[in-house]
């Protein structure tokens, strides 16, 4: 769409009383200048990502997808998208996330509740332009007809009911945009975290992603991280999975806490990089009082678990987009830790 | 736009790419409009934070290039803290030349001020304070460059961090002078960096003055080349607080200068005085620990021409006090775990050191201490000056 087609068409959606704004319907395909150029649209609708917004039904050419394991976001739901350009595909990749044509956009709500109860929150765009990933953040309107850019992020109160019945209330944090690329820093480029074939992988999903022409090709060795809470996968695969997922991204050598020398990405094969016996470099008062990241056989003297249960900033980690504990995982990964041999009696 | 531009530079923008200010001015929605203005300064660029409070619920960030953060003064530009809600740190920069200074960072709940792989930063006329005083729930380190090539601190002020007040590591070709560290765990500690010069400054009533170590498992290590010059580093004091768990939780109140598994670190001219334990102590890294590129032990380190008051009274290690007793009533102004070969310290400064005997990763509670000359030792070459480009000494006038 030409910029001044945009313009008029952001004037009429102006224009229009919030009432009916809700029965707007997006029937066109996606605005791949929206994606590409430089300008930063103001509304999610901009984009055209979705057929009927408020329902968010996606548009032809937006592509839902799952993860094996997701990474934990205050028990949000979340709902995953990829788009790419007609007559391009992404590139397959057995480690890296896939390498994906400009054009390209991940697209993310992050809401709560189920179904037809179902409340957007947020919606976070990576969008592939020319010069390299940009990440943005869009806040939904209360009457989840829209969302508006928000570049330096927001607070949204929230209350809801965890898996467990036990009601919640958080202050859920809308990242800004620097926070966005915090995570998905690699070497210093924003990069995909997701769109991995080990996490895709469910043993079908790789192959619609191929036959959608979302992807060159899917074969069928790639490797498959286990989903965290699969109680057919051994328990060090599930946790590995979990810990990959929700610090490896920050935890890897070239990741924004390369400095720490905790390394959790998944084929990490130094036991002191992992964390096993190692002192912390930088935790502060993280440290909880206990002296090493992971003390096989001690879960209650591992400062991973500490830290992964406390919700205060300067203690929790991840350091952003957690305001609860992911009690469930928790107690995974305190079996984990409490099932390793003792450190002496592993050589 | 939530932030003003100022109007002269406002013009000159229309004509060209000139470098503009971005004024923030204390009020409501501090936070949007204060990283509104990050987000949007372009290299060049200054972000102006105007006098007064500002009340932050999260972490503020910097990614540009090329920016001045600049307040209305340390005491006049403050930027609580006190009810952040989310985020490692108060103000996190991870991009090159930046400079930030004339504004005060109170009660973060992680680290004050972080900047990580950001090349040639500059931090001046800067103050980050946990104003509760002393306390294990403080964050960690008050002044934070990590990764980074080309570091100035200067003319900073930091107090209350529960690990350092101004901490670099993982860096090389560094500057830290003209500070003040007050009240923290370790007052200046430079970690697991090369080529570092820590003088002018002044270090009191801090656990520990001045540090300098190398830590096993980090992706840089190989410390060394530091000279700790012209600091005045006396009655640190302050019990230590550091959660345990910490490098830092072990270390003797009443320390001066602790030089830990670094290498060719040279200690002069110093004022040295008040500090309970030791006014300078060189020891081996005593954790367990697998790395196989890593050296526990000191090398090379030149202790001479400091000035020596009091020191030793009240001695912060394990069976100090009996000790002090025997040795006439205080510790020596030297002590040095005595693990590795003697040869790898010299000591000119005209006073008495003390081994402790320690065998490689004994506790100190082994100790088999007794008087030691460490006047022989190596006489390795002082590291050169540590200079920094100009244009980052320009910053900090």
């Amino acid at each position: 769409m030409r910029l001044a087609n945009r313009l008029a068409l952001l004037v009429m959606l102006a224009a229009a009383p919030v009432a009916i704004a809700g029965a707007v319907r997006q029937a066109a395909p996606v605005n791949d200048a929206a994606i590409t150029e430089d300008a930063l649209p103001p509304r999610l609708s901009d984009y055209g990502f979705f057929a009927d917004l408020s329902a968010r039904t996606p548009a032809s050419g937006v592509h839902p997808y799952d993860l094996n394991t997701p990474l934990f976001s205050d028990y949000s739901v979340k709902q995953r998208y990829v788009y790419v350009p007609a007559g391009t595909a992404a590139r397959y990749d057995a480690e890296a996330a896939f390498e994906f044509p400009v054009g390209s956009a991940l697209i993310k709500t992050f809401g709560y509740g189920e179904g037809a109860a179902y409340r957007p929150i947020e919606t976070r765009l990576l969008l592939r332009r020319a010069s390299g990933w940009v990440a943005l953040p869009y806040v939904w309107n209360a009457e989840g007809t829209d969302a508006e850019l928000r570049r330096a992020g927001t607070r949204v109160p929230i209350a809801f009911t965890d898996p467990s019945g036990q009601e919640r209330r958080i202050s859920y944090s809308v990242p800004n945009v620097n926070q966005c690329k915090d995570c998905h820093n690699l070497g210093g480029a924003i990069t995909p975290i997701g769109p991995k074939a080990r996490n895709l992988n469910d043993g079908a999903q790789l192959q619609r992603w191929h036959a959608a022409g979302v992807l060159d090709r899917a074969p069928k060795d790639a490797p498959r991280l286990a989903r965290w809470d699969d109680p057919e996968a051994s328990l060090d695969s599930r946790a590995t999975a979990y810990l990959e997922v929700n610090c490896a991204h920050c935890h890897n050598a070239r990741g924004s806490a390369s400095n720490s020398g905790l390394f959790l990405d998944w084929r990490q094969p130094d036991a002191a990089a992992r964390g096993i016996g190692k002192h912390p470099a930088a935790a502060g008062r993280g440290s909880g009082g206990r002296m090493v990241v992971i003390d096989p056989g001690a879960p209650e003297e591992s400062i991973l678990l500490f830290r992964m249960a406390s919700t205060e900033p300067g203690v929790a980690m991840p350091e952003l987009g957690r305001a609860t504990s992911h009690d469930e995982a928790l107690a995974m990964l305190t079996r984990w830790i409490a099932m390793m041999p003792e450190r002496g009696q592993s050589q | 736009m939530h932030y003003r531009l100022a109007a002269a530079a406002l013009l000159l923008f229309a004509s060209s790419a000139s470098a503009r200010d971005l004024i923030v001015e204390a009020g409501p929605n501090a936070q949007e409009r204060l990283q509104l203005a990050l987000l949007d300064a372009q290299p060049g660029d200054t972000v102006r934070i105007g006098a007064g409070r500002f009340e932050l619920t999260d972490g503020l960030s910097l990614d540009v290039d090329g920016v001045t953060i600049r307040g209305a003064g340390p005491d006049q530009t403050v930027l609580s803290f006190a009810n952040q809600l989310g985020a490692g740190e108060g103000l996190l920069v991870t991009s090159d030349d930046v400079v930030l200074r004339d504004f005060a960072v109170e009660d973060s709940k992680g680290d004050g001020i972080k900047s990580k792989a950001a090349d040639r930063i500059v931090y001046h006329n800067v103050r980050v304070e946990w104003t509760g005083g002393p306390s294990a729930t403080n964050g960690a380190y008050g002044v934070y460059p990590v990764e980074s090539s080309d570091v100035l601190v200067d003319r900073v002020v930091v107090r209350g961090a529960s690990d350092a007040g101004i901490y670099v590591g993982q860096s090389e070709n560094i500057i830290v002078r003209n500070s003040t560290v007050e009240y923290n765990v370790a007052g200046i500690e430079i970690e697991n960096s090369r080529h570092a010069d820590v003088f002018g400054n002044v270090a009191t009533h801090n656990t520990g003055g001045i540090l300098v170590f190398d830590l096993p498992n980090l992706p840089r290590g190989n410390g060394g080349d530091v000279r700790v010059f012209d600091n005045r580093i006396v009655a640190n004091d302050t019990p230590n607080f550091a959660p345990a768990g910490n490098i830092v939780a072990t270390v003797p109140v009443g320390t001066g200068v602790l030089v830990m598994a670094n290498d060719n670190v040279h200690v002069f001219d110093n004022e040295l005085a008040e500090n309970g334990t030791a006014n300078v102590m060189v020891t081996s890294y005593r954790e367990d620990y697998v790395d196989a590129e890593y050296d526990p032990l000191p090398r090379r380190v030149v202790i001479r021409d400091n000035r020596h008051g009091r020191t030793g009274f009240a001695p912060g290690i394990p069976g100090g006090e009996a000790l002090a007793a025997a040795l006439g009533g205080a510790l020596p102004p030297v002590l040095w775990d005595g693990v590795g070969p003697a040869a790898s310290l010299r000591l000119e400064d005209a006073v008495p050191a003390l081994s402790m005997g320690l065998t490689p990763g004994a506790p100190l509670t082994q100790a088999d201490p007794r008087p030691v000359d460490l006047s022989g030792g190596v006489d390795a070459p002082e590291p050169p000056a540590v200079r920094l480009p100009e244009a980052m000494e320009a910053a900090a006038r």
